[in-house]
């Protein structure tokens, strides 16, 4: 009859015990994203737009998809310290020019870079620095880029050049620059360099620069299309997805539990009544009613939380109310009645108890469905605008998706994220039902 | 029939002045309203019990014994058609009173009850000892811990030992089940106690065991009992005087000196002969036919349909005839 001891029969299912490290991952996630990037840190980054991602490559694919054999390249970045400076040259009137050196060592067959561009943050007075650029390749060719003027803080995209394409044959630069010249279509491995003549015009000017070689796989969720590290939302997902689905599962099942003991003790117009609204909770679509809140009121998670539970509370539930029934003309609760125990005391103590062990399963088989309602709503368009959520990810991801796209681990991980939720409460529940539930207790 | 009843009753007084009497009970009527139509279960019952005495109400199944306790415990099922007539404790009416006041004034401080099944009387997920200070808290708003010390009190009584009382229900024999629902029952110190068939669905050691506790609580405490059984040797131990009812009638009220050695009501004889004693060696005998339904019960003596001494009279129904001013039989036979 211990709580504890019933709980540690689960060690007995197998089934019980992956569910249950599903779970456990679940949570340390939650605790690790919420550790990581507290909240308001977590929505920042998230709501940030696309300035604070601009060193994130645009849609890459996660890392781990090289262990597949795709060796596509990472995200190389040289700072202007790692630069090496080759030459440096008064040239008189305050005019100086330094050679510098960015070299990268470009390593994976498997992929061009995404893009290519300078970083630059230069100061000045009146005439900006200038910076002359000349890629040179692992096999010494030099292929000039072009000159360009340092005007404070920005970027030269260099993959993004109009010019530089047209000299390059129509091909984009961070392909045709990286290219190998027996094969086109590969790029070629080595330690590519790009020189930079750096000329600043007067004694104070100075100039920062940073090359970044775009990958195309980043991180262990890879990015979306506005650079964000889905990493992010994947971990912050889990959180939300557990506070969601748990608040509802918990607040509606002992809910259930103690309105229908007390609809169906006083009985009456009472249990009629309540039964009613449970008939009207059932034929009320859940979802239309959820939408229409999400497009006319608030698509907030709290909000929608709150409406979920408030529609959840119409009445009580059938089951317990079948269970209620057997139980309320049972000797001990009428034996509670005869030596006085008052209606409150009964529902309390005598009814309810009996069957507070049946809702663990309930409340744990309850949580997923949930989960997937919050993330339905999302890929519906009504996700939290604020909150990153599984949903959301899914939603956002499914504009770029279509046949042949190679975007599918955007959809894979949110989708996998939230497949493991479902089988994870899932088997925990099945066992525990078992366990708690004498008629399914396999003998 | 009712004006009857009453006269009858007043004749009943088994010698002692009004004050001795703790419980009168008149004209009590609870009917049953069921699919098929209305159940007289108990039908016009009236009876009185002293302060200190014992009566055991004896009779077969379905003879409305027990609903007759929980109409005096005011227990009623939801299906109530008609429930009336007065029942008098303590001088006080208790049928005007409102659910409430006899929840709290007189269940357990007045009257404790042992329910029939008193094997699955215990809440499964209260440990004894708690289930058994369950009244105190109730009713006198003591501490669950406080009144875990008095129950400990009211186990020793009926021979439940201390380490019992912190297990659970299913962890205890029927036996020991029963010790604690009795415990229960002395713990608030009532005055009349209602046990119903505190000894069925006990192995026969077991009973004469539970018997003997409950003889010794007669002994020690100063309550009245009413002892529902249809087992009369449980009765012959314990009861001061008997009770026969029949098909939702009582047929016989007598002291248990005279009923054991000569029942009057031929329900009763018939009853008795039913027995089988130690010594002699007597033909067992049963009556035959059943009992009436209940649902529409035959006019006049409801037990002469099966009845071996039935005259023409038997066809309207008999008054409570009293005899020697310590008997009440409902039988034509003690017509005068």
């Amino acid at each position: 009859m211990n709580l504890w001891a019933r709980l540690q029969e689960l060690r007995r299912y197998p089934s019980a015990l992956v569910g249950l490290a599903a779970v456990g991952l679940l949570i340390l996630m939650s605790v690790y994203a919420v550790v990581r990037y507290p909240y308001s840190e977590a929505i920042r980054l998230w709501r940030a737009g696309e300035l604070t991602w601009l060193e994130y490559p645009r849609n890459a694919a996660p890392r781990w998809f090289n262990w597949f054999g795709a060796d596509l390249p990472e995200t190389i970045s040289v700072t202007h310290e790692r630069a090496k400076a080759l030459h440096a040259e008064d040239l008189g009137g305050g005019v100086r020019r330094r050679t510098l050196s960015f070299s990268c060592d470009f390593l994976n067959g498997g992929g061009f870079p995404k893009e290519l561009a300078l970083f630059y943050e230069a100061t000045f007075t009146r005439t900006p620095p200038q910076a002359v650029l000349t890629w040179r390749t692992p096999d010494g060719r030099e292929i000039p880029i072009g000159t360009q003027v340092l005007r404070g803080g920005g970027r030269y995209i260099i993959s993004a050049d109009a010019a530089l394409v047209k000299r390059l044959g129509g091909r984009p630069p961070h392909e045709a620059l990286f290219a190998h010249p027996a094969e086109p279509g590969k790029p070629l491995r080595g330690r590519y360099e790009l020189l930079v003549d750096l000329f600043t015009f007067e004694p104070q000017s100075e100039a920062q620069l940073k090359l970044i070689v775009y990958g195309q796989v980043h991180g262990w969720a890879g990015t979306d299309n506005l650079r964000r590290d889905l990493s992010i939302a994947l971990l912050w997902g889990a959180p939300i997805a557990m506070v969601f689905g748990m608040s509802a599962a918990l607040i509606l099942t002992l809910w259930y539990l103690f309105i229908s003991a007390v609809a169906t003790w006083y009985g009456g117009w009472v249990d009629a009544l309540v039964d009613r609204l449970t008939e009207l909770r059932m034929i009320l679509p859940l979802l239309p009613i959820l939408i229409m809140v999400g497009m006319f009121w608030s698509r907030s998670l709290w909000i929608m939380l709150a409406v979920l539970i408030l529609y959840g509370v119409i009445g009580g539930s059938k089951n317990y109310r079948a269970m209620y029934l057997q139980t309320r003309s049972l000797p001990y609760v009428e034996a509670a009645r005869a030596y006085g125990a008052g209606n409150f005391r009964i529902i309390v103590r005598y009814l309810v108890p009996r069957f507070l062990p049946l809702t663990i399963p309930a409340f744990i088989n309850a949580i997923p469905g949930y989960v997937f309602l919050e993330a339905s709503l999302a890929v519906l368009g009504l996700g939290d605008p604020v909150l990153p959520t599984w949903g959301k990810v899914i939603q956002e991801a499914s504009g770029f998706l279509y046949m042949g796209s190679s975007y599918y681990y955007w959809i894979l991980l949110p989708a996998a994220l939230l497949f493991l939720t479902g089988v994870g409460f899932a088997m925990v529940g099945i066992a525990l039902d078992r366990i708690f539930n004498p008629r399914l207790r396999a003998i | 029939m009712a004006k009857q009843t009453k006269s009858a009753v007043n004749l009943v007084n088994f010698g002692r002045s009004e004050s001795a009497t703790l419980l009168r009970v008149e004209d009590l009527k609870l009917y049953f309203r069921t699919t098929k139509g209305v159940v007289q279960a108990v039908d016009g019952v009236s009876f009185e019990l002293g302060r200190r005495r014992s009566a055991t109400v004896l009779g077969e199944s379905g003879c409305g014994k027990t609903t007759l306790a929980r109409a005096i415990l005011r227990l009623l099922p939801r299906n109530v058609h008609t429930f009336s007539g007065k029942i008098v404790l303590d001088g006080v009416d208790l049928m005007p009173m409102n659910d409430e006041w006899f929840r709290k004034e007189i269940r357990w401080r007045k009257i404790s009850f042992v329910p029939q099944a008193a094997m699955n009387a215990l809440n499964p997920v209260l440990r004894v000892g708690h289930q058994i200070a369950e009244p105190l808290v109730v009713h006198h708003g003591v501490s669950q811990d406080a009144a875990f010390k008095r129950a400990v009190e009211a186990a020793k009584l009926v021979g439940l030992p201390e380490d019992f009382l912190s297990r659970y229900a299913f962890e205890l024999s029927g036996g020991m089940r029963q010790r604690a629902i009795i415990a229960m029952a002395l713990l608030t110190n009532p005055e009349l106690i209602i046990l119903d068939e505190p000894t069925s669905a006990l192995d026969v050691l077991t009973q004469a065991n539970i018997m003997n506790t409950l003889k010794k609580i007669k002994r020690e405490f100063e309550m009245s009992y009413i002892l529902i059984t249809h087992d009369i040797a449980t009765s012959s131990e314990l009861a001061d005087e008997v009770i026969v009812m029949y098909a939702g009638h009582i047929v016989e009220h007598s002291p248990a000196a005279r009923f054991f050695k000569a029942p009057l009501h031929p329900y009763a004889q018939k009853l008795m002969a039913s027995v089988p004693t130690l010594r002699e060696d007597k033909e067992l005998e049963f009556i035959p036919g059943q009992p009436p339904s209940l649902l529409n019960p035959p006019k006049g003596c409801r037990f002469a349909p099966r009845c071996p001494k039935r005259f023409e009279r038997c066809a309207e129904e008999p008054p409570l005839f009293s005899l020697d001013g310590v008997s009440v039989v409902k039988c034509w036979l003690f017509a005068r």
